[in-house]
């Protein structure tokens, strides 16, 4: 479904991905990992053509849309809920779905809006609050529902567990899996929530220094040595915990 | 007390007119953070446009005034907008994403382009129109010493003011273009990832905002009766200093802002002197802005993240 090749990124003189081999195949959860600053975001972010791509090739469905403008990438089925949520803070929650609807034919609205809400019961309650005083595992929820508003073929998750309650956490990623069984929705999803990520996922990505170093299916990363010692073992208190809860 | 109510009277149609130019300072800043500078310059031309629309009506004989004036409207606001729309195509659009004074100073080369293009075409002599909206109602007693008057012009002025006010706000805040915009104001990037042609809100914004200039141009043209290329530059400043004073980014602070701005003016020309009456609107600007520096209806973002 989508298929990178070789791809080059980065701000300014800043290079940021050296080229980049990711493939995600229809219907799957992939997940990419890798410690802060290593190019995960500006993955997803090349992806959408924010930064452009400096080399290499971005192919979504059959067609290529490394050079496409953001919006008509978006238009081609692929959401993005990205890094730190981007709420549109002085908008209604209904507005902030309203808008992730803004380029699907009106007629889908109020069942996309009802689905959506379904899966969300909180954001039902908060409909016209306004995005920036909802709470940070709310907001993550409206991104989440506002990308689905626009019926993506591809929803692109950057972080959905940044900064969030272990309990919201559990809640999210059970949506998320919902969201690809039920919703038939391909997902790429980028985490520092390495345990939880890589259950979820079906294929997992390893990201270092702006390049991919590992690859393989969620079990087989969980089980690896390297992947234990960098991103799971130590410091992941959470990932303990819930192993412990099984 | 006749003196009194005259000189609001006269307050709130200049105020209406300032709101208007208002408006397109206050919206664009919003969207894009920039000053236009150049929107001063659209007015004048939206009054220039009247002009000749006017002259045009005579020629083609439509002497019916209401029709004329419906006519001259759309006339007005079209090739307005259609200025807007170029200026921000040739002189903001290539500069986005450069630094934030770039288009700042490419505002202010517009719009002395602007001016001097005028000046060149429809030369440097101030422009007469004869009155075309005449007569008004007399609200005092006959024994008064000061009668207060109350022409139809002004209330047209008002009218139109609010039916168009309320178009736009109806606009921006429940239809999906003025969703479309306010998202681009809150978060750019992020209405261009949900399939918003952020470019395309960015002219559709210049153009309504160049629509309302021409609206307040061909108001002026009216009110006055006379034009000439060099008008842009004052009441952009008088709008400008409206938005500023209401809060600028803010609809209802452009329109509150004008309204002051024009009452000021009214009043202090009516009760001290003529002379003095921008120093004192500006004068009010600056104490708003120790104040109180959002101005009147701006908020400081608060903001969760």
């Amino acid at each position: 479904m989508l298929s990178i090749r070789n791809l080059q990124s980065g701000y300014g003189r800043i290079q940021a991905l050296h080229g980049i081999d990711v493939d995600v195949a229809e219907g799957e959860i992939i997940t990419l990992i890798g410690a802060n600053g290593a190019g995960k975001t500006t993955l997803l972010m090349t992806i959408c053509g924010k930064p452009r791509a400096s080399q290499g090739e971005i192919v979504f469905e059959g067609e290529e849309i490394t050079r496409l403008p953001t919006f008509q990438i978006a238009r081609r089925g692929i959401a993005h809920a990205p890094e730190g949520r981007r709420i549109f803070p002085r908008m209604t929650v209904r507005e902030n779905l309203q808008m992730g609807a803004a380029v699907t034919p009106p007629q889908y609205f109020t069942d996309d809006l009802d689905r959506v809400l379904t899966l969300f019961p909180r954001l039902r309650e908060r409909l016209d609050q306004r995005g920036g005083t909802l709470s940070g595992g709310e907001q993550q929820m409206l991104a989440i529902g506002r990308a689905l508003m626009g019926r993506p073929r591809l929803l692109m998750l950057d972080e959905p567990s940044l900064g969030l309650a272990p309990l919201v956490v559990r809640q999210i990623f059970q949506i998320i899996r919902e969201i690809n069984r039920e919703q038939k929705v391909t997902v790429f999803l980028v985490e520092q929530n390495a345990f939880h990520a890589l259950k979820l996922a079906h294929r997992a990505y390893v990201m270092v220094n702006g390049r991919i170093a590992m690859s393989g299916t969620g079990e087989q990363l969980l089980a690896d040595p390297a992947v234990r010692a960098a991103y799971l073992e130590g410091g992941h208190p959470a990932a303990e915990e819930t192993e412990e809860a099984r | 007390m006749e003196y009194f109510i005259q000189q609001l009277i006269n307050g709130i149609s200049l105020g209406a007119i300032y709101g208007l130019i208002a408006i397109g300072y206050t919206m664009v800043y919003g969207i894009i953070g920039m000053i236009n500078f150049a929107h001063g310059e659209i007015y004048m031309i939206g009054a220039f446009v009247s002009l000749i629309g006017f002259l045009f009506m005579g020629v083609l004989g439509i002497s019916y005034i209401p029709l004329a004036l419906f006519l001259v409207l759309l006339m007005a606001m079209l090739f307005t907008a259609i200025y807007g729309w170029a200026i921000e195509r040739i002189a903001y659009r290539p500069l986005r994403g450069s630094v934030k004074l770039a288009p700042l100073i490419s505002a202010i080369g517009m719009s002395i382009v602007l001016q001097n293009y005028v000046q060149l075409t429809q030369g440097a002599r101030v422009k007469p129109l004869q009155p075309i909206i005449q007569g008004g109602f007399e609200l005092s007693g006959a024994n008064a010493d000061f009668h207060v008057r109350l022409s139809y012009l002004q209330i047209v002025i008002v009218l139109l003011t609010i039916a168009l006010m309320s178009i736009f706000t109806y606009v921006i805040t429940r239809t999906p273009l003025g969703r479309a915009q306010r998202a681009t104001e809150q978060d750019m990037t992020m209405a261009s990832l949900l399939g918003i042609n952020v470019d395309r809100i960015i002219s559709t914004t210049f153009v309504m905002g160049a629509a309302l200039a021409a609206v307040a141009g061909l108001m002026v043209t009216l009110y006055y009766g006379v034009i000439d290329f060099y008008i842009g530059f004052i009441a952009g400043m008088k709008a400008f200093t409206a938005a500023v004073l209401g809060g600028i980014g803010s609809l209802p602070g452009a329109m509150l802002g004008g309204l002051l701005i024009g009452l000021i003016e009214a009043f202090w020309s009516g009760y001290f002197s003529i002379g003095y009456k921008d120093v004192a609107a500006f004068s009010i600007l600056v104490l708003v802005l120790i104040f109180r520096p959002t101005g009147l209806l701006g908020k400081p973002e608060v903001e969760k993240v």
